[in-house]
């Protein structure tokens, strides 16, 4: 389609963005407020941010969260890999149909049925609940992101690139890791911030799979909101939203300067 | 080789749960831990399985069609669904074509737009429209100084910010499969259809709304799936009066400790989506292998 857009497809745009983005705005001007109440704008202050670095619960709930989650991003991101270069590369095999079910499946799955079948399954084993039942969950369910993503970019690419190199006698292990790796690498990097921010951000499965002295950051958030709107929310919210809005920027940056040299390379100029 | 490890792991992590799902909604609670009864004493041989067939029992199941309050959850749950489904496509098919409308150059921008908020934390997003739902929140004092209300009105605890909290959250899972399908279509035949004569609404019926559907099919599943079984949305926003399935899983799990019934609340759940599920399985396939030669 390209054709210009009508007045109408500006304004539903905008709307639909507005819609978007006004509750994150607010919530993020709102932490700079000095007074206690919503309503009641008491001028800009870092009161609350002040009074984030005392509190040792939500500090602690942090690290034990972002330890998690790149953990489990990471792990999810080598399986996941695998499990699109497999889906991708190898045709058909035997029991295709059950793996991709299972690849598919935990996208959409309602996290309290993956939560509670994990947390059963923990019981069965007799493992002991805690950080690290948290990270196989997690690995569990960001794992199928990104073999999509990383799959979606596998079959975009050019395949010549591959064969000619193994005409040429380069065995498939080192085909895969001096041509194909480089070549998905953008992707790879896209599924493991995706998976990294989603572990960040899970707060049901980890609630079923968790254990003492394993409280994540959005578990205490969780139990705090109940309880109602506290600015230090607002506060280490704004944290959290700055930080993923900087590494989506990051990566962004990286992905395009990855897309203009590969366009470089093709088009043979000198990179 | 290379599949052997992502594959053993899902058997091993995915799909082996459900199968214990299975069988712990088929046994009996007891006031024990872990809370239920029958183990599968593998070492007892032919005996064993025969002692733990003879102890598996429906009373979970029978449970759950004896008493209302888990029906009228299974209900209610169709019911936000099936309606946030029906807004969503309402408010993202403008948006999804406007985008398909935009300047080329803009259409990554504006992707990047919709996909953004679904990077940063679901919680805080849901925890942002508190401040602005609450009594003495944003929206009542916009309200009552535009003199549409005189008093504060209770949006909190309510279908209707359930019902924000949903469209919210899910609305890039709308826009995105709809946008990817309208940007495709060949301009063309719109070109085509307007120099026969066609007027513009009635191409777009005709020749642009068709070949969208396959859009419109992701979307709605994207979106109906997960909402059926949302638990933090309907818990944080919604009253306490009348529960989603998954707040009731939740409640059984967590509160009354029933691992037999929370088991097979689990199960009818999934049987509920499976036709959903299939389907998507289907579009995903068709979507992720169709680009292949």
């Amino acid at each position: 389609m390209k054709r210009g857009p009508s007045p109408f497809n500006v304004v539903s745009v905008a709307l639909g963005l507005a819609f978007l983005y006004l509750p994150i705005v607010i919530l993020v001007i709102y932490s700079f407020n000095a007074s206690r109440l919503v309503t009641v704008w008491g001028g800009w202050s870092l009161v609350w941010y002040r009074e984030l670095l005392n509190d040792e619960a939500i500090l602690s709930a942090a690290w034990i969260s972002f330890r998690l989650a790149f953990l489990s991003a990471t792990a999810a991101t080598v399986l996941g890999t695998l499990a699109a270069v497999s889906l991708t590369r190898m045709g058909r095999f035997r029991g295709r149909l059950l793996f991709s079910g299972m690849v598919y499946a935990p996208l959409v799955m309602p996290e309290v049925i993956t939560g509670l079948s994990l947390l059963l399954l923990f019981v069965a084993l007799n493992v002991d609940r805690g950080f690290w039942t948290v990270v196989i969950a997690h690995t569990t369910l960001t794992t199928c992101f990104v073999t999509v993503i990383v799959q979606s970019r596998l079959i975009g690419f050019d395949r010549s690139l591959e064969e000619a190199a193994m005409d040429l006698g380069c065995p498939p292990f080192r085909t895969f890791m001096t041509i194909t790796l480089p070549l998905i690498a953008p992707a790879i990097a896209a599924g493991w911030m995706l998976a990294f921010s989603l572990s960040l951000d899970d707060l049901v499965i980890a609630s079923f799979t968790t254990g003492p002295g394993a409280t994540t950051l959005p578990i205490r958030i969780y139990s705090e909101v109940r309880l109602g709107v506290k600015p230090e929310i607002n506060a280490i919210c704004t944290i959290m939203i700055a930080v993923v809005a900087l590494g989506t920027v990051i990566s962004s940056l990286m992905t395009k300067k990855g897309a203009s040299q590969r366009e470089r390379a093709a088009l043979g100029a000198p990179v | 080789m290379v599949i052997l490890l992502p594959y053993l792991w899902l058997a091993i992590f995915f799909l082996a749960p459900f199968v214990i799902v299975l069988k712990i909604s088929l046994s009996q609670s007891v006031l024990a831990q872990p809370p239920y009864t029958p183990v599968l004493d593998l070492t007892a041989g032919w005996q064993g399985l025969k002692e733990f067939a003879a102890q598996l029992s429906l009373d979970s199941f029978r449970l759950l069609a004896s008493d209302s309050l888990y029906l009228l959850s299974y209900v209610k749950s169709l019911q936000v669904a099936s309606i946030s489904t029906a807004l969503l496509f309402a408010l993202g098919y403008p948006i999804a074509y406007g985008m398909a409308r935009a300047p080329r150059a803009w259409q990554p921008m504006l992707v990047m737009a919709v996909v953004l908020p679904f990077w940063t934390s679901f919680l805080i997003r849901i925890y942002a429209w508190i401040n602005i739902l609450q009594r003495d929140g944003l929206l009542n004092d916009v309200l009552m100084r535009l003199h549409i209300i005189d008093a504060p009105a209770a949006w909190l605890s309510s279908d209707t910010a359930i019902y924000i909290g949903m469209v919210y959250s899910y609305l890039p899972f709308m826009v995105l499969p709809l946008y990817a399908s309208l940007e495709k279509i060949d301009e063309s035949l719109l070109e085509a259809a307007s120099d026969l004569g066609c007027p513009s609404w009635k191409a777009f019926w005709l020749v642009t709304f068709p070949l969208s559907l396959p859009g419109v099919a992701a979307g709605a599943l994207l979106s109906f799936i997960p909402i059926v079984g949302e638990f933090v949305i309907p818990d944080l926003l919604g009253g306490s009066e009348s529960q989603m399935i998954g707040q009731t899983l939740w409640t059984e799990f967590f509160s009354n400790r029933d691992w037999p019934v929370a088991s097979a609340i689990a199960i009818a759940l999934l049987g509920l989506l499976l036709v959903p599920l299939l389907f998507y399985e289907r579009l995903q396939q068709r979507s992720l292998e169709g680009g292949r030669t």
